[in-house]
């Protein structure tokens, strides 16, 4: 886009007051970057791992419990990337909402921006209570 | 009406009247995203509810057609809807006309190259015999 006088182009990232509005915007984008990327890339490998046979699955498998200094770094990321899940699913639903038309009163629009990072913190913990709940 | 040199932006398309084409991406991003509402709860659904995670229960799980064909169209609507949100931000950060088609092709390519190798190591777990 070429313009003779340049006007100021969206996202406008260093002029808004942080909100849980503006917080939950910028997160979708975030989050939804996040899981194309690393999801997508983790589930592409894990088909291609059970496809592959018991010992290309037992390097995945292995990846999953990969422990550094005591502390298991890709557990953690795949919470972290069930969290981003959450948020975006939440999020998502949000905007379907605002398309609408419906939601934008201030105090409305603040309390399911503010909603939709409780839901996903809760659903996180859920999912992962019930899935390593699966492991034992 | 003079759409010399000197014609804004604006001025060029003023009058046209509307293509009828500008609302297919948002609305098509929609609709993988409702889609993708069902797919997505239905996958860590049915990863809770399995026994175990282990290569075999897996893959007894994609070999039946209530495992392979909804986590298909898992992958076919996550790699649209993925690449169609990346194109989105790109669009908003990159404003040099020529890097910004560029990135999209690339991440076309990207995502179509995904797709197909989930698609084929999905369809290679269902159509392996058990006994193989």
């Amino acid at each position: 886009m070429s313009s003779p006088n340049p006007r100021p182009l969206s996202p406008h990232l260093t002029i808004w007051r942080w909100g849980p509005g503006m917080l939950v915007s910028i997160l979708h984008r975030l989050t939804g970057g996040a899981i194309t990327v690393v999801g997508l890339a983790i589930l592409g490998w894990w088909l291609a791992a059970i496809a592959g046979g018991d010992e290309s699955y037992a390097k995945f498998a292995s990846f999953v419990r990969f422990e550094w200094l005591g502390v298991p770094w890709v557990l953690i990321l795949l919470a972290a990337l069930t969290w981003a899940f959450w948020q975006h699913f939440f999020s998502g639903v949000r905007h379907i909402v605002l398309d609408t038309g419906a939601g934008y009163e201030l105090k409305v629009n603040k309390f399911w921006a503010v909603m939709t990072l409780a839901g996903s913190l809760f659903a996180t913990a859920l999912t992962w209570f019930f899935l390593l709940g699966v492991g034992q | 009406m003079s759409l010399g040199e000197s014609a804004t932006p604006l001025g060029k398309v003023e009058g046209l009247g509307s293509s009828h084409h500008g609302g297919h991406h948002w609305l098509e991003e929609r609709f993988t995203s409702v889609a993708l509402l069902l797919l997505s709860l239905w996958l860590i659904f049915s990863l809770i509810m399995l026994p175990a995670l282990d290569r075999q229960m897996l893959g007894e799980w994609l070999r039946s057609a209530w495992g392979a064909v909804p986590m298909a169209l898992f992958i076919l609507t996550a790699f649209k809807h993925g690449v169609d949100g990346l194109k989105v931000a790109v669009d908003d950060y990159l404003h040099d006309e020529g890097n910004r088609v560029a990135i999209h092709f690339a991440l076309d390519m990207a995502g179509i190259a995904g797709a197909a190798a989930s698609l084929f190591a999905l369809a290679r777990i269902a159509f392996t015999p058990v006994a193989a």
